[in-house]
């Protein structure tokens, strides 16, 4: 996508630098032009690329998309400022505070909410970010491709704390996660 | 082409006689009477100059805190507060302020008139911004800003999370500057509409008026949903009216979509003046005319109409649904077809002429590179998967300089520089443009091209301060390194605007060849623009008559008569431009300020808790519009009057559709757009809050229902009957009287919903409940007060005149046609559940 992006900042200043240095001898008053100009240059070529544009970024986003799987995982993420409490349904009453557990391999559902103001989940390495609105749940997938620890932070301006506002999010193996439910944090 | 001589006799002596009807009062206190276009416009462009420069310091402050890793200059509340008034102060008390003074300036000139249709609401705009504006710097300087970021979300911004005024400061100034700037609108709507030479019809508008028309239009439809969610969030903050509290029924949703629904649209709002500005100034430095100009107009009104169908994409991570996200992202990336065909049609339009390198072409090429790789980045943002990964770094930051800089604030420059001649009447002798202009535009490149790669890295917007050992110091330090460079370049461009204004040389007509209008006034153009109204057969006037700055010095226009000793000027059809009246403006007045000041005080007395202050200015300002109103008003009838070549037209206030009636329809326009945000709100919390729907409803009775039908009958009969009965020379006694009753009665079928639900703090639905009355109980109050006028010009043996009547007729219209709607949006749900 950067390098279209490219193409096109270049292909309309190397336009622009050849209309300045074209140097007719009589400037013309004509609307001659029109078709290049306008019906090319201004109206098809913004469309079509455009057009492959979207199209690309749907089936990108189709790919993001939460879908029913068998090994799902639920968990849910409250945040407040500036901390973030994570539940795990599949273990009632088990609660962490600043560190969400997941099973590496596995796509994972969590349902965040708020209990104050806005903020947003946002764990750059395993998806996109997703708002914590008050009275709203709303449902991220993510997917850890391997054990280990990914940084997460809030991504929408909730006052005084929110450089700080941070968490982790830390993947186990199986039998980790299995650990993990019985005994919580270790 | 015959020469005649000028008869320089004739001018001069016109000059001299339209100088002394038009020239403001010469003492001190003149700058607090004038309402001429151009002592205004002077004001206006230097208030909004002096904002760029506290929204420029406070870009410094923030640079200096982020060019090392843990710096220890602010802390969080400080730095939260810089950055939220950075936002702030460039988005509404410069960026906007700023074109609406150039247009003030120069739309009376490109348009071949005198002055600007309401002279007096733009002085009142004016104020009220200065007003607004400065209660907001004030606020800074106390220590009292607002410190939620410049959209404001709650519930951060709600009472519980921000207690102490600075939300309100927030609110209330906003809201002060929003009225000026719907008062500036209507006065630019009418004004391109009606008011322009002899024989420009629409196609021969100059491209600017185009583009303002259609700014201005999206100013009255996109600065009402901000207005009803600046009331909305401040009746929260001040009554406990639970509008985006969740445990009470409301939803911090509804904000989003109010201050997107006008915050998306603004981004226009700033870009089309700019637009306009490229659009006139390119073709002159190329000398030759704009490539497709039919097609550029379509493309700013296509731009203006996508506009209002983006906000969504501002919300892209609020969990807004998949089917949803898929249009606004594809109706997103729309908004670069109508972008393209702007900039292909400046890129040809300079490949057919002959570039001129003179330092306004300069800036326009700085906009060229910095805008493309600003749009580029736009479209990028709106890939949906993209933005999730982005959005709310630096790199949102990065775009939205290279837009707002580069898009804006270059082509501004550029305009300045163009129209220096003009307004001042000197030239730029000295090189520190040049030099200035080196300094900003590639320390500006340097600047956001780093900013761009450390929010790419992860670093998050908004945040005070970030740890070492990220990858993010050198980006950083180049950042603020280059970004002072840049404000040294910005303050030299002031200096040599300053200098030039001051001591620059003194010039001939028309510096650059251009083929506009404004030209041909004399430099630096004088209080009264035109000696007469200039008569026009193309689009290039300049061009097809080079004579005509000559001609029109002489008087051979329309309107060169001064003998009736009053300000004048035409009125032509909306279409084709023919002379239709003869407009009477008003003369030096210190009302307008005087009204400025109430409104402010009205405004602002709630942030001290002065509520009596606030309700007293109220009283007040009802008082001096009633007084404004009645003093302009002509006391007797004339007839018709010469307008020059034969043509005798009638005077704008004898006429049924008097500027006021325009006017008054434009700013129902923005009222109904009010309105409509209001059922949308009602809508939305019914809809998608939790917590809906409420414990009880609001069950009507048959009495307020039928008080409500027969008075908004009542009220859209009565001043119709009273504009027939004045038409036809009948008594308007009767008429009056029924208009009256319909206003109370609908106003007392309003306070029935109030009554029945006594405790608006409760749920969100008694407050939107209590809003929907207000709406209908202020514009009965309002009809009440116009029909008031009416009658007393009536006893005081003025004469009522049909425009009168028609205009309070609109008002009345509308007051019945909402009132029905809210009340019944009020009464339904209760009666079915
Ligand atoms: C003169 C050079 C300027 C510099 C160096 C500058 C710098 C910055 C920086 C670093 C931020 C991000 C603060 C943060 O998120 O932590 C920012 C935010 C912003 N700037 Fe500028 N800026 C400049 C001019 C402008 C202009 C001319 C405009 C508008 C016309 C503007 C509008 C904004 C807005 C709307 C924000 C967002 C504020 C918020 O997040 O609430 N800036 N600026
Ligand atoms: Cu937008």
């Amino acid at each position: 996508m950067l390098a279209g992006s490219l193409a096109i900042l270049v292909l309309v200043l190397a336009l622009l630098i050849a209309a300045l240095l074209r140097r007719p001898a009589q400037s013309d008053d004509s609307e001659r032009g029109t078709g290049l100009w306008l019906w090319t240059l201004g109206l098809a070529f913004p469309l079509t690329t455009l057009a492959a544009l979207t199209v690309y970024g749907l089936q990108m986003g189709e790919r993001l998309l939460p879908r029913d799987t068998p090994d799902l995982v639920t968990v849910t993420a409250e945040a407040r400022q500036w901390a973030w409490t994570f539940g795990y349904p599949d273990a009632p009453g088990l609660a962490t505070d600043g560190v969400l557990h997941i099973p590496a391999g596995r796509p994972v559902d969590v349902q965040i909410t708020s209990r104050d103001v806005v903020h947003s989940f946002w764990v750059p390495r395993l998806a996109g970010k997703l708002d914590a609105l008050p009275g709203h749940v709303n449902v991220l997938r993510i997917e850890a491709p391997a054990p280990g620890t990914y940084s997460g932070q809030t991504a929408e301006f909730n006052g005084a704390g929110y450089a700080g506002h941070v968490f982790t999010v830390q993947a186990h193996d199986p039998a980790a996660w299995v650990r993990f439910l019985q005994e919580g944090p270790p | 082409m015959t020469q005649k001589p000028p008869r320089r006799g004739t001018a001069l002596r016109l000059h001299r006689q339209l100088e002394r009807i038009w020239s403001p009062d010469p003492r001190f206190r003149g700058w607090l009477t004038t309402n001429n276009n151009n002592d205004v416009g002077r004001l206006f462009l230097a208030v909004a100059t002096l904002f760029f420069v506290i929204g420029g310091l406070l870009a410094m402050l923030i640079r200096a805190q982020l060019a090392t890793p843990g710096s220890a200059f602010m802390g969080p509340e400080a730095y939260n507060q810089v950055f939220t008034m950075h936002g702030t102060v460039m988005m509404f008390l410069f960026a906007i302020p700023f074109f609406e003074a150039l247009a003030v300036l120069l739309l009376p000139g490109m348009l071949g008139t005198r002055d600007l249709a309401f002279p007096r609401l733009g002085v009142y705009g004016l104020w009220v911004y200065i007003f607004g504006g400065s209660a907001v710097i004030v606020a800074m300087l106390m220590g009292l800003s607002p410190d939620g970021g410049w959209f404001m979300y709650p519930p951060l911004s709600s009472a519980a999370f921000s207690p102490g005024i600075g939300a309100d400061v927030w609110l209330l100034g906003i809201t002060s500057i929003e009225v000026s700037a719907i008062a500036t609108a209507v006065e630019i709507v009418v004004t391109v509409l009606r008011y322009r030479a002899a024989g420009m019809s629409l196609s021969r508008m100059p491209i600017f008026a185009w583009y303002i028309l259609v700014v201005a239009v999206m100013i009255l439809t996109a600065f009402p949903p901000m207005i009803l969610g600046s009331l909305l969030l401040e009746t929260e903050r001040a009554l406990g009216w639970p509008f985006f509290q969740v445990e009470n029924g409301g939803d911090p949703l509804l904000w989003q979509h109010l201050f997107w629904l006008f915050g998306h649209p603004e981004v226009y709002i700033i870009f089309l003046p700019a637009a306009g500005m490229i659009a006139t100034i390119l073709p002159v430095m190329a000398r030759t005319t704009l490539l497709g100009y039919g097609w550029v107009v379509a493309a700013a009104v296509s731009l203006a109409v996508l506009s209002f169908g983006l906000w969504v994409h501002h919300m892209f991570t609020t969990g807004i649904p998949h089917l949803g996200l898929a249009f606004f992202s594809a109706a997103s990336t729309l908004v670069a077809v109508p972008t393209s065909i702007m900039i292909f049609s400046w890129i040809g339009t300079l490949w057919k002429g002959r570039v001129q390198m003179k330092l306004p072409m300069l800036w326009l090429l700085g906009f060229f590179a910095t805008f493309v790789i600003g749009g580029l980045t736009g479209v990028m943002l709106a890939i949906v998967p993209f933005n999730w990964q982005v959005h709310d770094t630096h790199f949102v930051v990065a775009h939205l300089h290279y837009v707002l800089i580069g898009g804006y604030v270059f082509p501004m420059i550029a305009a300045v520089y163009y129209f220096q001649p003009l307004l001042t009447g000197r030239f730029h002798y000295f090189r520190l443009g040049a030099v200035a202009f080196w300094l900003v535009v590639p320390a500006f490149h340097i600047t956001f091209l780093a900013v761009h790669v450390v929010g790419l890295l992860g670093q998050r917007r908004r945040t005070w301060t970030y740890d070492e050992g990220q990858g993010w110091e050198l980006l950083n330090l180049i950042a603020s390194t280059a970004s002072f460079v840049m404000a040294i370049g910005f303050a030299l461009v002031i200096l040599d605007i300053g200098i030039t204004t001051f001591s620059g040389l003194r010039g001939k007509r028309n510096p650059w060849g251009a083929t506009t209008l404004e030209w041909a006034a004399p430099m630096p153009s004088p209080a009264y623009g035109f000696a007469s109204i200039p008569i026009v057969r193309g689009r290039y006037p300049l061009t097809d008559d080079p004579d005509l700055p000559q001609r029109i010095a002489r008087g051979e226009g329309y309107l060169a008569d001064t003998s009736r000793n009053r300000r004048e000027a035409l009125i032509v059809t909306t279409t084709t431009g023919k002379p239709l009246q003869v407009a009477v403006m008003p003369g030096n007045s210190a009302l307008p300020i005087l009204l400025a000041v109430v409104t402010s005080t009205s405004f602002l007395a709630p942030l001290v808790q002065a509520y009596w202050l606030s309700a007293l200015a109220l009283v007040g300002v009802v008082i001096v519009a009633l007084v404004w109103v009645w003093t302009t008003a002509p006391r007797q009838s004339e007839g018709l009057v010469d307008a020059g070549h034969g043509a005798r037209l009638p005077v704008a206030a004898e006429s049924p559709d008097p500027p006021g009636w325009w006017g008054s329809l434009f700013l129902l326009v923005a009222d109904g757009v009010h309105f409509g945000s209001l059922m949308f709100g009602y809508a939305f919390l019914w809809t998608v809050a939790p917590n809906w729907p409420p414990p009880s409803y609001l069950v009507p009775t048959l009495l307020p229902v039928l008080l409500a039908l027969g008075g908004a009958a009542a009220l859209a009969a009565g001043p119709r009957l009273a504009a027939r009965a004045v038409a036809t020379g009948h008594r308007t006694a009767l008429a009056l009287v029924l208009s009256l009753f319909g206003a109370l009665s609908l106003a007392t079928a309003a306070a029935s919903v109030m009554l029945a639900r006594q405790d608006p703090a409760g749920h969100a639905y008694d407050a939107a409940l209590w809003l929907l009355a207000g709406h209908v109980g202020f514009h009965a109050a309002l009809a009440v007060i116009m029909l008031g006028y009416l009658a007393l010009r009536r006893i005081s043996g003025h004469g009522l005149r049909v425009g009168e009547a028609r205009i309070v007729s609109l008002w009345a219209d509308f007051t019945a046609a909402t009132g029905l709607v809210a009340l019944a949006a009020a009464w339904l749900p209760g009666t079915f559940a």
